[in-house]
């Protein structure tokens, strides 16, 4: 209470000190009139009555000491000082302010991803105690899921778990369609187990979830919705829970709506839009679809993830001989979190850093610049000196200043870091938790810490340099001092600057070598669509007779080169078969596994992919005709090493054999970093066993190709055309992310860094005036004298490329897992940071050089 | 004789025991009647008065209102709130015990052995 009404009283200063003169100048006409009843001139009454008061000015002075809060009276002072001296020099605070927004802005977006991706708790209860539990590790998804016994088993049986559920990892994207109310749409639904959100610890905010009933085999159809789709298709209906959607023609109860802050795709599969969740039973029915199931399980208290990898894999043993005829579960078990961000996390640590770097070189910039700027205050500081300035004020009153420029800075940066964490937050990318990235109170702690810290950080040294500036003039060793500071920072501004330039060229050109790897089909002019009506037909002819018209409908459109059918898109999902060579024994662990694609014919054709040995598909390939299939070169080799593939015989458990008609070469399907695999393709006119098919067009227009199917299936709910350069942008969107931010980063490092070398160098010009005058007048060139500019501009870059290249050395080595196709200590990167930086220093040092080389002698030496 | 120099806070003391038995009063009123009753002994600088009274404020300890003087001239008047007379026996208890100990204290020894 006390503080609030000292507060007020600075605040209300004028007004205090009016009211207090008020009440003095009546106290001084009392004691006046007192005085002169005890007989005193009129004169002497009133002088009387002004001694015994002590003074007007004095008696002000002490009550303000009294009512106020001093510190912050004086801090106030100091505030209104340095607005005054800032508004005198509005360049360069504007130029501050500016480079202070764009450092503080890019640390706060970058901090508010990290934050998002690594830092803040998953948006599940309790989530540290959440486990994954893969299978195998092997790249398909096919090896890395679980068949659902497994899972049954897990539940209730292990002594580390206290509850283990999962999800179908082989959702198909726009599985879905819903008819009904207002427009038909394609949603993608992802089918969970009946307590996947109560494990997660995810409440509705709407219904209460699955039924018992809902959750068993054949039970009624019931749905979770996403908050994303309640809001957007349900009108944030109130009474959502118990409405009934009509989805592939089947009514299914809502029966919740999931909270806004859970967002499945951001967690376990980053760019994709979750709309539903269906129950997946856990039945003999489900388990003899093979492995499915990506699994998620809860520690129970006091239990680690290490003990319960250690149970797991004993439980996995006792339960293989249990089930002979199960496919294998070799289980993996890691931290939920760490399956979920593990994958970026060097890179997220990697930018951490460089917007570290980033900050500190605004440091050095600014702080070089406010040296700059003490050597012009000189005077100003000498007079505030002189009138009794101590040198903590002096100090303080320079921090003031830094700190106000830095507040200002940071003003600007929040508001370029709120644009900034928008933007990347809005990004379809697949970079885990990173839609979930906001602007919130801990980020702006952040962005205060960092205001102070940069504001101290630059201020620290231009507060010391001038308070300690005395009443007369300074010395010569003082103006060394004051050049050997700042030459020193602008050598640590190259160094990092330097450090940045070889971290961003390594990714650049790692991203560069992986646009660069042969992708195995041609995207260029090629474009996808789901055409699956997501109806069921009475039986498997009339579902080939559907997609055999779809086909032939597309192909007869004008303009198309070629068109096709598949079940699976390059860099999407993936499923692995078993693939025997017939005639060949595989011992156990080494049975070869091949990637699925059921495809028509004009599939490699619209593809544009190369074929290297027999034939592609026909129409003539269908159940009239001989079981074929085409491998790739992986396959062929892993198979047959040494020998003609074609006419050799493939065998699968349960299917017929399939005779080799064609080699086509690998595709980078699971990731453009990551060699193939062995690939094997069925004609989709001899299997039933394909769920989502999608159209590949190549040529032809998109409209065109729409009408067609439309006169085909009017209800068919078709998305857009997706052009097959999408599928590769996606893939390698973090990537590019990453690289182009680092990039920004350097950029902007480069920038300051010569502004940095060009401020000091001018400095010096100006400085040496008198003396280059005197040199000129005894016969040097202004050659010679630019010359010597040149030099001292190199050997200030040297320096610091010569410690920036060393660190980069010692440090690249942790972007190590991030590269692809370069080496952390590639030399051409080196090379080129060295090139670049040079250049940008001496064409930074050669502006000041000329403006020497045109000094006139005369003129300069009249100057002084 | 001099004139005594005030100690820390005893200002604030004497202003609030003048206040509880003169009732509401203007600075001036409250320095003349200090001078009176201390016999003129304490050197007092009236400008200081009303440092004391703006921090007696802001503790909540007084109160203060403009009114009129009885020569009809306007002046701000000081009136003791409930927690001054508080605060002003507990204080009053203080400096009794404190004198009575610096008696004591400074007492000429009368037994010494």
């Amino acid at each position: 209470m006390e503080l609030w009404r000292r507060a007020r009283a600075v605040l209300r200063g004028r007004a205090m000190d009016q009211e207090l003169d008020e009440e003095m100048a009546s106290h001084v006409e009392m004691a006046t009139e007192e005085n002169r009843r005890r007989g005193m001139s009129e004169a002497e009454a009133r002088r009387a009555a002004l001694a015994a008061l002590g003074g007007l000015a004095a008696a002000r002075e002490t009550h303000r000491e009294a009512r106020g809060i001093p510190l912050m009276e004086t801090l106030w002072q100091d505030l209104r000082y340095a607005l005054r001296t800032l508004r005198r020099d509005v360049g360069l605070a504007a130029f501050a302010i500016l480079i202070t927004g764009l450092g503080v802005g890019a640390s706060v977006t970058v901090f508010s991803v990290v934050h998002a991706i690594l830092l803040r708790d998953l948006p599940v209860a309790d989530g540290e105690r959440l486990l994954w539990i893969a299978n195998t590790g092997g790249d398909g998804l096919s090896a890395r899921t679980t068949q659902t016994a497994y899972l049954k088993d897990m539940q209730g049986n292990l002594s580390t778990l206290a509850e283990a559920g999962g999800y179908f990892a082989f959702y198909g994207i726009g599985d879905l369609k819903m008819t009904g109310a207002g427009e038909p749409e394609r949603l993608t639904g992802v089918p969970v187990t009946g307590n996947f959100f109560s494990l997660l610890g995810v409440v509705p905010v709407l219904g209460t979830g699955f039924t018992e009933a809902e959750t068993q085999p054949n039970g009624p159809d019931a749905v979770m919705v996403s908050h994303d789709f309640w809001e957007r298709r349900m009108h944030r209906d109130a009474g959502a829970a118990g409405r009934t959607l009509l989805l592939n023609e089947r009514p299914c109860r809502v029966a919740g709506v999931l909270p806004k802050t859970f967002d499945f795709g951001a967690m376990f599969a980053p760019g994709v839009r979750v709309d539903v969740f269906p129950v997946f039973p856990l039945s003999d029915q489900s388990n003899r679809w093979g492995n499915t199931m990506s699994v998620v399980g809860r520690l129970k208290p006091g239990a680690t993830a290490a003990e319960a990898a250690a149970e797991m894999k004993v439980f996995a043993r006792q339960l293989a001989k249990q089930y002979p005829g199960q496919n294998d579960f070799t289980p993996q078990v890691r931290p939920l979190r760490e399956y979920v961000s593990g994958s970026v996390r060097t890179a997220m640590l990697v930018l951490s850093g460089a917007v570290g770097l980033v900050l500190l070189i605004v440091c050095a910039n600014l702080s070089n610049l406010l040296l700059a700027r003490a050597t012009a205050r000189q005077k100003e500081i000498s007079i505030r000196v002189a009138l009794g300035a101590g040198r903590w004020r002096i100090m303080r009153q320079m921090l003031v200043e830094s700190l106000l420029l830095a507040a200002l800075g940071a003003a600007l940066g929040l508001a370029l870091a709120a644009a900034g964490t928008r933007v990347l937050a809005g990004l379809e990318t697949e970079i885990p938790m990173m839609a979930l990235a906001q602007l919130d109170w801990q980020a702006m702690g952040f962005a205060m810490t960092a205001a102070v810290v940069t504001g101290i950080g630059f201020g620290l040294a231009p507060a010391v340099r001038m308070s300690a500036v005395t009443g007369s003039d300074r010395g010569a060793s003082a103006t060394r001092q004051h050049t050997r500071v700042r030459n020193a920072l602008v050598v640590a501004e190259v160094a990092l600057a330097s450090l940045l330039l070889v971290g961003s060229g390594l990714l650049i050109r790692s991203f560069a070598r992986v646009l660069d790897v042969t992708l195995g089909f041609q995207p260029r002019q090629a474009a996808a669509v789901r055409i699956d009506p997501g109806r069921d037909f009475p039986n498997r002819e009339a579902r080939h007779a559907y997609y055999r018209a779809a086909l032939d409908a597309a192909r007869a459109l004008p303009g198309m080169e070629a068109v096709g059918l598949t079940d699976t898109l390059p860099l999407g999902k993936n499923r692995t078969w078993g693939a025997a060579a017939k005639g060949q024994v595989y011992g156990p662990g080494n049975f070869p596994l091949a990637y699925v694609r059921v495809v028509s014919d004009g599939f490699f054709e619209s593809m544009g992919m190369t074929l290297v040995q027999g034939r592609t598909f026909t129409a003539n390939d269908d159940k009239s005709g001989l079981p074929a299939i085409v491998v790739n070169e992986t396959l062929a080799r892993r198979l047959w090493p040494g020998e003609d593939p074609l006419g050799k015989v493939i065998l699968r458990a349960g299917a017929p054999e399939r005779v080799v008609v064609g080699v086509v070469k690998d595709v980078r399907h699971l990731a453009l970093e990551k060699e193939a695999g062995g690939e094997m393709y069925l004609p989709i006119w001899q299997t039933g066993d394909f769920s989502q098919v999608d159209l590949v067009t190549r040529g032809g227009s998109e409209a065109l190709v729409r009408n067609a199917l439309r006169g085909l299936d009017p209800a068919l709910p078709l998305t857009a055309f997706r052009p097959l350069q999408t599928l590769v942008d996606t893939a390698v969107s973090p990537r590019r992310l990453i690289a182009l931010l680092l990039g920004g980063f350097a950029t902007f490092a480069l920038l300051l860094a010569s502004l940095g070398i060009y401020g000091v160098i001018s400095y010096s010009v100006t400085q040496r005036r008198k003396e280059m005058g005197i040199r000129m007048a005894l016969g040097a060139t202004g050659a010679a004298l630019q010359q010597g500019i040149l030099w001292q501009t190199l050997r200030l870059a040297g320096a610091g490329l010569g410690v920036g290249l060393l660190a980069a050395w010692a440090l690249t080595r942790v972007l190590q897992g991030m590269l692809f196709g370069v080496t952390p200590s590639d030399p051409a990167t080196f090379g080129a940071a060295m090139a670049l930086l040079t250049g940008v220093a001496l064409l930074a040092g050669y502006l000041p050089a000329r403006r020497a080389a045109r000094l006139n002698p005369v003129e300069t030496l009249r100057l002084e | 004789m001099s004139k005594m120099e005030l100690l820390q806070g005893t200002l604030e003391v004497m202003v609030l025991q003048t206040l509880a038995t003169m009732g509401a009063l203007h600075g001036y009123g409250i320095a003349r009647r200090i001078e009176q009753v201390s016999g003129n002994q304490v050197l007092l600088n009236q400008g200081t008065i009303y440092a004391a009274l703006v921090r007696l404020q802001q503790r909540g300890w007084i109160a203060a209102k403009w009114g009129t003087s009885e020569n009809n001239r306007r002046a701000k008047y000081y009136t003791i709130t409930k927690a001054g007379t508080k605060q002003l026996a507990a204080d009053a208890a203080y400096w009794r015990q404190l004198s009575e100990v610096m008696g004591r204290v400074l007492a000429p020894v009368e037994d010494a052995e």
